[in-house]
C-alpha cells in the first residue's frame, strides 16, 4: 500500500521514494519503444477492449476537454479523438436531416463550416513524466494522422503543470500504479478538474476468485517476464510490472483513497473478474 | 498471497553473479522455446541466440567444464578466469606482431569484419557461477574460432563456425544454429556448404582437441598454422 516513511516498494524490493521514482523512470524509458507490442502480447490484445470500455464509460460529447495523465503512447487520447469525431459526425448528419429544404449552395457552405470543426472544439492533453514515452506517442500520432485537438505535455502526476478547474475529464490508464505518491496524484486530479468534472482511472486490480487468482499469478510470474525477455529483451522491467500489480491497493482501498481526495459518487467496475478495474469519481 | 510471492521472488534476488536472473524450470522451458522462435524470426536478435544457449546448455556446459578441469591449460583458465575484452587486449602490440601470428590475424579479422569482442552478451540464466564463466568464455572465444577457421562473419561463415562449434561443444544452441542457419542461404552457397565446408568443419571439430582448453591470451605470438596443427584443425578449403 502507501509508504509511510522514506521506505517504499519497487515491485517486491524496498527502496527510498527517490530511488523508486528513478527506477520507474528507467523502466519506462527502457520499454517505451516496445510498449505497445508488449501490451498486445501480454494481454493477448485484450487491453484494447479495456480501453474501449473506458471510453464508452466516459461517453464524451464534442467540446469536452480531456486530460490524459501518464498517457504516454496515446492510446486513450486517440480513442477519445475517434469517439468525439464519430459523435460529431452523427450530430452533423442529424443537423443536415433537419435542413431538407436548403439549397445546394447552403448545404455546401454548412459542410465547409463544420468540416473545419470535426472535433467540435474537443481537446485532449496527454501528460506524461517520461520523455521516451511521449516521443513514441508523438511518432504514433504522426504515423496515424492525429494532429487536431491533441497536445503533448511533459509533466508529473504528483505536481501537474496546469491551473485549477481546467478540465472536464481526467483519465489515468495503467499509470497510477507507477506513481510514487498516489495521494498527491489524486489531489492534483481533483485540483485541475472543473466542478462537475469526472475522474476516471483504469488500472490492474485484485482478483478475488481463488482459482482464477492462482492461474492469473501463474501466468503473470511465469510467462510475462519471459515475454518481456523474448519480445523486448527486457526481463527486469516486466518482472517489475507484475510485482507492482500485486503491490497496488485493491478496489475498495483505492476507492477510499479517491474519496479522501474529495471526490464524490466514487464507484468502480471490475473487468475480467478484477484483473482490471475502472474507478470513477466526480468533483462537485 | 502477496506474502508467498514475496518469499518466492526475494529468492530471485540472491544472484550468483552480476546479471544473474533466477528462473523456474517452466520459465527456462518457455524461454528456450521463445528465444528459438525469435532467433529464427529475427536473426539480428543476437541476445535471443545467447538466451537459447543458456537455457538449453544444462548438459553440455557441465561437460565442457569437466573437459576444462581435466586439462592443465583448461584448468588454469577456469582458475584465472581471463576475459577477452578491448580493455584487456593490447591492440597496439597485437598489430605489430608478424603476419600469420594468432594475434595479428585476430586483429585483422576484427578490423576486416568490423566487430569487437565487447559485444558478447553476459550470461543471465545459467544457475551456476562457474558454468556462467564457461559460456562466457565460449562466447568470447568465438571470434578466435573465426580466425582459426578462416571464416568471415557473413551468414555462410557463421554457419560453418556453428557446425564446428556444435561438434566441439555439443551445445544445443550451436546444433540448432548449424541446422537452421542455412535456411537463409542461396542454393549456390548451400552447395558449397554441403559439399566442402561442412564436411571439413565437422572433421576438424571431431579431430581437434577442445578449443576451450587453449589459453589464447598467452599464445598471441604463435603462428595460426602452428596452432591449427597443434589443435588438430585441418587446413581450410
Amino acid at each position: 500500500g502507501l509508504a509511510a516513511g522514506p521506505e517504499m516498494h519497487f515491485g517486491f524490493q524496498t527502496v527510498t521514494e527517490e530511488e523508486r521514482r528513478e527506477k520507474i523512470y528507467q523502466v519506462f524509458e527502457s520499454v517505451a519503444k516496445k510498449y505497445d507490442v508488449m501490451n498486445d502480447s501480454m494481454t493477448l490484445g485484450i487491453h484494447r477492449v479495456w480501453k474501449d470500455i473506458l471510453m464508452h464509460k466516459m461517453n464524451p460529447c464534442p467540446g469536452t476537454l480531456l486530460l490524459d495523465v501518464a498517457g504516454g503512447t496515446g492510446d486513450i487520447a486517440f480513442r477519445f479523438i475517434n469517439y468525439v469525431n464519430s459523435v460529431r459526425q452523427r450530430q452533423l448528419q442529424r443537423k443536415l436531416k433537419h435542413h431538407q429544404n436548403l439549397s445546394w449552395q447552403e448545404i455546401f457552405e454548412s459542410y465547409q463550416k463544420d468540416r473545419l470543426n470535426s472535433l467540435g472544439d474537443s481537446q485532449v492533453v496527454v501528460c506524461d513524466i517520461n520523455r521516451e514515452m511521449l516521443k513514441v506517442g508523438k511518432q504514433k500520432a504522426q504515423h496515424l494522422g492525429y494532429s487536431e485537438g491533441l497536445s503533448w505535455v511533459l509533466g508529473n502526476a504528483e505536481e501537474l503543470p496546469f491551473d485549477d478547474d481546467k478540465f472536464d475529464v481526467y483519465t489515468i490508464a495503467f499509470g497510477i500504479r507507477n506513481v510514487t505518491r498516489i495521494d498527491l496524484a489524486l489531489q492534483e486530479a481533483y485540483r485541475v478538474l472543473k466542478p462537475g468534472g469526472r475522474f476516471l482511472c483504469l488500472e490492474f486490480s485484485h482478483v478475488s476468485n481463488p482459482l482464477l487468482s492462482r492461474l492469473y499469478d501463474l501466468y503473470s510470474f511465469q510467462v510475462i517476464p519471459v515475454l518481456g525477455e523474448v519480445i523486448a529483451g527486457d526481463w527486469k522491467s516486466y518482472q517489475y510490472l507484475v510485482e507492482s500489480i500485486r503491490q497496488f491497493p485493491p478496489q475498495e482501498e483505492l476507492k477510499a483513497m479517491i474519496e479522501d481526495a474529495g471526490f464524490f459518487k466514487v464507484d468502480y467496475e471490475n473487468l475480467n473478474f478484477g484483473i482490471v478495474a475502472i474507478h470513477s469519481g466526480f468533483k462537485l | 498471497r502477496g506474502g508467498e510471492e514475496e518469499e518466492e521472488e526475494e529468492e530471485g534476488w540472491h544472484q550468483l553473479y552480476p546479471g544473474h536472473i533466477r528462473t523456474s524450470p517452466l520459465q527456462k522451458t518457455l524461454l528456450a522455446a521463445g528465444s528459438a522462435v525469435m532467433a529464427l524470426y529475427d536473426p539480428y536478435r543476437h541476445d535471443m541466440v545467447a538466451v537459447l544457449g543458456e537455457t538449453t546448455g544444462c548438459l553440455a556446459l557441465p561437460n565442457l567444464r569437466d573437459k576444462m578441469k581435466n586439462h592443465p591449460e583448461g584448468y588454469r583458465i577456469l582458475r584465472e578466469r581471463p576475459r577477452i575484452r578491448l580493455s584487456t587486449l593490447d591492440m597496439a602490440r597485437l598489430q605489430e606482431l608478424p603476419d600469420g601470428s594468432l594475434g595479428r590475424e585476430y586483429v585483422r579479422f576484427l578490423e576486416l569484419n568490423k566487430v569487437s569482442p565487447d559485444t558478447r552478451m553476459p550470461p543471465k540464466f545459467v544457475d551456476d557461477e562457474e558454468l556462467a564463466y564457461v559460456i562466457q568464455r565460449y562466447r568470447e572465444v568465438h571470434d578466435l574460432m573465426h580466425t582459426l577457421l578462416g571464416m568471415p562473419t557473413n551468414m555462410l561463415g557463421e554457419v560453418v563456425v556453428k557446425w564446428f562449434e556444435a561438434v566441439q561443444t555439443g551445445l544445443p544452441m550451436c546444433v540448432l544454429g548449424a541446422a537452421f542457419g542455412p535456411v537463409r542461404l542461396s542454393t549456390r552457397k548451400l552447395q558449397v556448404l554441403a559439399t566442402e565446408l561442412v564436411p571439413w568443419a565437422v572433421r576438424s571439430g571431431l579431430n581437434a582437441s577442445c578449443v576451450l582448453n587453449v589459453y589464447y591470451e598467452q599464445r598471441w605470438e604463435q603462428p595460426v598454422e602452428s596452432l591449427r596443427e597443434e589443435l588438430g584443425i585441418f587446413p581450410p578449403p
